[in-house]
Parts: C-alpha cells; structure tokens; sequence
C-alpha cells in the first residue's frame, strides 16, 4: 500500500518534470502578478510595506488554483482514475498522494521564491520569516481544500470557474490569519497564535479533505 | 475464489440499460458478453468492476459484496477499459512498471517480452500507435498478475497477430485458473467460453 503511495507521487513528480509547464507556469504567474502591484500601486515604500504581505498570499491562493484544476483531470480523461479508484491503496489514500505532488510541484516553488518578492515589496527580515513560517504551516490546506474542489468538478468540461468559485471562500481563513502571521511579526508582537491557527487548519484539512475529495471522486466516475 | 453477480440492474439518466443481469464464475472460466452497441457492455462491465454502483442488484466476489467490503476485492481483478490509462510523456515501460508497482507485484520485462513490446518500451506512449498502445496496456495482465481480468474490448485495434497472440494469452490465464469476463465484437476463439447475451438470450455455458 505505502509502495503504490510513494509510486503514485513518483510519478506525479516525473509528469511535472516532464511537462515542465505546471511548475514553470506558476511560478512564472506567481512573480508577474506580485510585481504587478509595485507598478500598478506606484513605488512608494509605505504603502507597499502596508499591502505587502496581503500582496504574496493572494498571489500565492490565485496561482495554487491555476493547477487545481489538472489534480485528477488528466486521470480522469485517460482512464487512470478508473484504475486508481479500483487499485490496491484506497482512494484517500490517492487523494492525499495527488495532495503531497501538487504541493511539492505548484506550491513549494512559490514558497522558496517569496523571499525575492518579499524584498521588492519592503518586507523587513523579521516580516520574510514569518512569511515562510505561515506559508509553509498554511499551504498545506490549500492544497487539501482544493482537491475537493477538484473532485468535485473532475468531470466537467470547463470546471476551472467554477472550481475557483467553490475554493477560494473556503480559503479565507487561511489567508486571513497568514496575512495577521506576518503583520504581527512586522510590528514585533508575538505570532505564535496565528501560526497555530494555520497549522490546526493544514491538519483540520488533512483530515477531512481526502475523504470528501475521495467521495467526490467515486462520484465522478460513477 | 468465485465471481458472482445477482439481479443486476443499472439505469443511467432516465434510461434503463440493462435488467435482472445475472453472471457467475469460478476459477478457470470466462464469460464473453455480447450485446449490440448501447446494449450496456460498458456499464455491466464497470458494475462488475466496482467502478459503477448497480440501482439494484449485486457482485460478489468469495460470497461477500463488492460495495460492503471494497477491500476484499481490490488488487484481485484487472480492468481494461476504453481509454488506455497511458501517460503520454512516459516511455511504455514507465507506464507499465508503476501500474505494475502500484498493483504490488512486477513482471516488466516479462510483460513487454510477451507481447512484443520490448523494442518500443523506451519511446514515449504519446508517439506509439493505437495497437501499440493497446498492447502496452494489455501487458499490464500479465505485469502484475490477477485472479480476475475484465475486459472491455481488450482486441479494438490490434492485428490478427495480435489477437491470436492475446487469445492464447487469455486461455494460459484460465488453465492456471484464473477468470475472465470481456465484451468483443469478434470471437476470440479460446475454449470453453460462455456468453452473456446482453439482448436479452441470457446466458450459456
């Protein structure tokens, strides 16, 4: 069972390293749509250290739904799901497999080039490391949250609008305690609370999602 | 280790396709289901499958309900669908080696050598053929071995060779008892094959 886990997310790995487009794309919309705002906002430094961290995490929400979208899609229209629906390791199992490569694939990238961004919008040092701190605790159920909501919407043609529709209020929370992470750190207040908040939902999440995620998927090739 | 399936119905939509199915089987034989297209093939093999939930009706496998004991069931049948289940940017012998890990048992090289793959397995699946992707897929059989194999138009696009090659195939996997249940179009012509008429002529030995 734990042999089909780890080939699973082998395979995912060398399917994103083999397109290449998945982890390149993010990345690539990741850093245009942040430094949109330094230009779009103008180059003034208060103002830009006010909206910065606000700034990344909605960056970082908006490009983790742009690969939301292909979780199970390729599966599903080529028949692989009917097989790993069927296979020795259980479907959450799956779920939690698809979970641990889309995050390793689309959203550890956006974690490790923040800091860059963080700099260009006039993030102190202490603001950068509770950026990483919060991101790596918080992502997690980004990724989780949104393998329901690729579940759910794995046989639809179009079903990107309406994934991002379903995904991003359940993501609120998430982004509101990351942004409070960093803010507190920035004015030298204690931030363990917020942290732990998104850890508890990373975890919340891991709990839950795969088995509605797996619902929502023997659902789909039904 | 039996197969058995009772009273099937399945509706899909508003459309009722198949009523009362029954099939059984035990080690060392194979059902070939025929029905004219839309006659619910398909849909009868997903059900047996456990891919499709049945509106009334049941399959057990050993006596016990697929839909009340999934695990009893998964990793004992083989299903091959339509679709290839192939990853156009891995080689054949990617493909086949993480189905084959993924099922726990792995027989690559065997597989390709059986089904005259082993010169292609380094090319990407996308650039393969329609029968060599078939093939690729079929290999999966015998890669990872099952006591169960459905079948969904297992010979669609492969040669005569081929088909003969995967007839003798189907018939070593029934002397060493194991079970078989495929929709073709075309007789495969391995012994001791009982059908299931789909048009409503039931089924005989």
């Amino acid at each position: 069972m734990m042999a089909g886990f780890l080939g699973l997310v082998r395979r995912e790995l060398l399917l994103a390293f083999r397109q290449g487009s998945a982890l390149t794309l993010t990345l690539a919309f990741f850093v245009i749509a942040v430094t949109l705002f330094p230009l779009g906002v103008g180059p003034e430094l208060n103002i830009l250290q006010r909206i910065g961290p606000g700034v990344l995490w909605v960056g970082a929400l908006l490009s983790c739904l742009l690969t939301l979208d292909r979780m199970f899609q390729a599966d599903f229209e080529d028949g692989s799901l009917d097989l790993l629906m069927i296979g020795r390791v259980p479907v959450e199992l799956v779920v939690l497999a698809k979970v641990v490569s889309h995050w390793l694939t689309s959203i550890l990238p956006l974690i490790l080039i923040t800091p860059l961004l963080a700099v260009s919008l006039n993030m102190p040092f202490d603001g950068i490391v509770a950026m990483e701190f919060a991101l790596l605790l918080g992502s997690p159920a980004l990724s989780l949250i949104g393998s329901v909501g690729a579940g759910l919407t794995v046989g639809l043609r179009r079903g990107g609008v309406l994934l991002s529709l379903m995904v991003l209020p359940l993501y609120i929370p998430v982004l509101i305690f990351g942004v409070a992470a960093v803010e507190a750190a920035i004015a030298v207040l204690p931030m363990a609370s917020h942290l732990s908040l998104l850890a508890a939902m990373s975890l919340g999440a891991l709990v839950v999602c795969p088995v509605a995620a797996a619902a929502a998927l023997r659902l789909a090739v039904d | 280790m039996s197969l058995t399936a009772t009273d099937l119905t399945c509706i899909r939509g508003d459309r009722l396709v198949f009523d009362k199915a029954a099939l059984s089987l035990s080690a060392g034989q194979a059902l070939w289901v025929k029905g004219k297209n839309g006659a619910g093939k398909t849909s009868l093999l997903r059900v047996v499958a456990g891919l499709l939930k049945p509106a009334r009706g049941s399959v057990c496998w050993n006596g016990i309900d697929i839909r009340e004991d999934p695990d009893a069931y998964q990793g004992h049948c083989h299903y091959i669908g339509h679709q290839d289940a192939l990853k156009p940017v891995l080689t054949a012998r990617e493909n086949l080696t993480f189905w084959s890990t993924y099922a726990g048992v792995s027989r690559v090289a065997e597989a390709l050598e059986i089904f005259e793959l082993s010169r292609i397995a380094d090319m990407p699946a996308g650039i393969l053929s329609a029968g060599q992707k078939k093939r690729t897929n079929l290999a999966r059989l015998v890669a990872s071995p099952a006591p169960l194999w459905i079948l969904d138009e297992p010979i669609s696009s492969l040669d005569t060779h081929y088909i003969r090659l995967f007839a003798d195939c189907l018939a070593a996997h029934l002397k060493d008892g194991g079970m078989a249940l495929f929709a073709t179009h075309q007789d495969l012509q391995v012994d001791g094959v009982g059908y299931l008429d789909l048009n409503g002529g039931g089924t005989r030995e």
